[in-house]
């Protein structure tokens, strides 16, 4: 026992010389950026988009030249949604890989842990999908986003639950997590300014990763609730809204955007149980006039710059168009110069708020319909 | 609560229960037989929905229209893939470990489920798969919308469960394979020596678990209509501490503790609240193993000398 077998040695030199490949590999004629999200998990397709969508605006700006005479690298990094991974995924990209920007994380949960190593080492992250407000409520200069904030989609919807819908009997279901829930407790502290708060008859969260929502459902059928509203993602509401509607419940179900992906029909099990669904998300990427030549090009590619694909490419274009600004990759003069200037990306053009928060947010409702598609509800 | 709710409720918790306790069958198995924690398990569960999808999808292609006929291919392609997976896992990761510290397999087994989860992750891709609904009857007590349901599948579910745990009470205790898998429980230096070959009675156990695991694995897909890469993990735990809780080694056990974990976890939920539904359920595994530490129908381990 106390001598390391032969297959274990082989394991250390490997371990050994994989480090020091790492360390030599910091060439200066490329920028590391750093792409950070779950790769793996429950979340991976959250994650694909992210890489997706960097990569191909990579190829493009190193097509055109690159950044100050240097090629950018993206280096993956993998949090899984896991937030003790996220710190320990932030302190490699930084201390091995040697990022100078990083585009990340997705779950809100992730980004807040990880934002702080980023900050502390003064290096910039822009995330393109985190809409929790403490991302940018915390002081810390070097954290950007490239959407809106929850308290600004979880007030759209409950102003269209009451206006719109006109609901009597409001149910509120959330996932538990920092994204989730914090959507869901927006939407009820703008009930509560409605003065509509008398109409929630239920308040529970659901766990992350089960199918069976059926003893809830059963609860909300017992309620008679005619809007459900939940905060979280595809992977629960597919399920729960088939459970929902195979337990003969007719309520309007009315979700956030991280509800809105082509994968909740799947989840669900058919078009017929996600039809006249409601979803608040951010503004539907592709259907943005500047983004039409960069979904065309996706498409000839054989890819569908779904969902945060185009926040992916849009971030790391801020990032492209920062360095070349200001000729350097030091964190805070990069923030300082996207806090003082417009960038133009294929969302659109960009500017950011002293928090690092878009100056213009712009949420939409969409509407599911019996074909399995969603569509942009016109704006108001 | 109106009555109708609470049964209502019951149906939810007896379904959740059954699934538990089919999964949880293979855990106790093969803990049963070698006292490994086979951690893979709840993957193994996993593949097998995914297995499940391709075989309809397959058999839909080749124009097959009789849907019992889909189902029951589907059902026996499903065990016999899962349960060759069972087995070639136990050859690859378990068997080469077994002379070795009782960690060793409990590592491999870990190591097994990434490897499962990432390889499925890759393959299959990350999103969310699904089935259309096939099996949409549904029996409906009531007037109204005062009405107790119940789906043909729910009741298939419960159904399956208890006829496999009763098959295979049956089989352990009553033929030739179920003696030779007691006595390797037993002492398995004395049952190989009596001439009882345990590595291939070992391998049986791994492949009825993979078996159990795929049967729940089609029930659920019929069920739920979806699944992804990651279903293996909380199914597993939730079906793991079902074999805890009703005592680890009992096939009764498994089922017992599936039953009881499904029913406290949809009443709970039902009357209380959702969020705590967890905390409930384990707040009772650890109350029965202070007073029960084997488990409710589990034996006490004998100190062998």
């Amino acid at each position: 026992m106390d001598h390391p077998s032969f297959p274990r040695c082989l394991l250390a030199m490997a371990l050994a010389g994989g480090l020091g490949l790492s360390g030599l590999a910091g060439a200066a004629d490329t920028i590391k950026i750093g792409v950070a999200g779950p790769m793996t998990g429950g979340n991976a397709a959250f994650g694909e988009q992210f890489w997706s969508g960097a990569t191909r605006a990579a190829e493009e700006i190193n097509a055109a030249g690159g950044v100050n005479g240097q090629t950018i690298e993206l280096v993956k990094g993998d949090d899984a949604c896991e937030p003790k991974q996220a710190v320990a995924v932030a302190n490699r990209l930084l201390d091995q890989d040697k990022v100078a920007a990083v585009i990340g994380h997705f779950c809100s949960s992730s980004t807040i842990p990880a934002s702080e190593v980023y900050a502390d080492a003064g290096v910039l992250v822009i995330t393109p999908g985190s809409t929790n407000p403490k991302v940018t409520e915390r002081g810390l200069p070097t954290v950007f986003r490239m959407c809106g904030r929850d308290d600004q989609q979880g007030p759209m919807a409950a102003d269209f639950i009451i206006h719109k819908l006109k609901a009597k009997k409001i149910a509120v279901v959330h996932d538990k997590d920092t994204y989730g829930q914090g959507i869901a407790d927006a939407m009820r502290a703008r009930l509560k300014e409605l003065k509509a708060d008398k109409k929630e008859v239920l308040y529970e969260g659901l766990t992350r990763g089960e199918k069976d929502f059926n003893p809830l459902v059963t609860k909300i059928k017992g309620t008679g609730a005619d809007v459900v509203y939940f905060g979280g993602l595809y992977n629960e509401a597919g399920p729960l809204l088939r459970q929902l509607r195979d337990q003969g419940v007719k309520a309007t179900f009315v979700s956030g955007d991280g509800s809105l992906d082509p994968a909740i029909v799947t989840a669900a099990g058919g078009p017929k149980f996600v039809e006249g669904s409601y979803m608040t998300s951010v503004r539907e990427a592709r259907n943005i006039p500047a983004a039409k030549k960069v979904v065309e090009k996706f498409k000839a590619a054989g890819a569908d710059p779904a969902g945060y694909t185009l926040y992916a490419y849009a971030s790391l274009q801020s990032i492209a168009e920062a360095m070349k600004g200001t000729q350097s990759t030091d964190g805070k003069k990069l923030a300082d110069w996207l806090k003082s200037h417009a960038v133009a990306t294929v969302l659109g053009p960009k500017s950011w708020d002293a928090k690092g928060d878009l100056k213009e947010s712009g949420f939409s409702i969409y509407i599911w319909g019996a074909d399995g598609n969603y569509k942009e509800m016109a704006q108001k | 609560m109106d009555w109708h709710i609470l049964v209502q409720q019951l149906v939810n918790g007896l379904t959740l229960g059954s699934i538990y306790g089919l999964i949880a069958i293979g855990y106790t198995m093969v803990y049963g037989i070698i006292g490994m924690i086979n951690f893979a398990h709840g993957d193994v569960y996993m593949l097998s929905a995914y297995v499940t999808a391709i075989c309809l999808a397959t058999l839909f292609s080749f124009g097959v229209n009789s849907l019992p006929f889909a189902l029951l291919a589907t059902l026996v392609m499903t065990m016999v893939i899962t349960a060759t997976y069972g087995w070639t896992i136990e050859r690859i990761a378990y068997r080469p470990l077994r002379g070795s510290t009782r960690l060793a397999p409990l590592i491999s087994a870990i190591g097994v489920s990434l490897v499962l989860q990432n390889g499925v992750q890759l393959s299959q891709g990350a999103k969310t798969q699904g089935v259309p609904s096939l099996i949409p009857t549904t029996l409906r007590f009531g007037e109204g919308d005062n009405f107790v349901q119940i789906t043909l599948v729910q009741v298939m579910i419960i159904l399956v469960s208890l006829s496999s745990m009763a098959a295979l009470t049956w089989l352990i205790q009553r033929t030739s394979l179920g003696r030779q898998c007691r006595a390797t429980q037993q002492d398995r230096r004395m049952a190989a020596i009596l001439g009882i070959n345990t590595d291939r009675i070992i391998s049986t156990v791994f492949v009825i678990g993979a078996a159990m695991a795929a049967i729940a694995g089609v029930l659920v897909t019929l069920n739920y209509g979806s699944f992804d890469f990651y279903i293996g993990f909380v199914t597993g735990i939730k079906a793991f501490t079902a074999a805890v809780l009703g005592g680890i080694g009992s096939l009764p056990g498994a089922m017992l503790g599936g039953l009881i974990l499904g029913l406290s976890e949809a009443l709970f939920s039902g009357m209380v609240n959702t969020d705590y539904k967890d905390v409930f359920a384990f707040s009772l595994l650890v109350l029965v193993l202070i007073f029960r530490p084997t488990g409710l129908l589990g034996k006490p381990e004998v100190e062998k000398v």
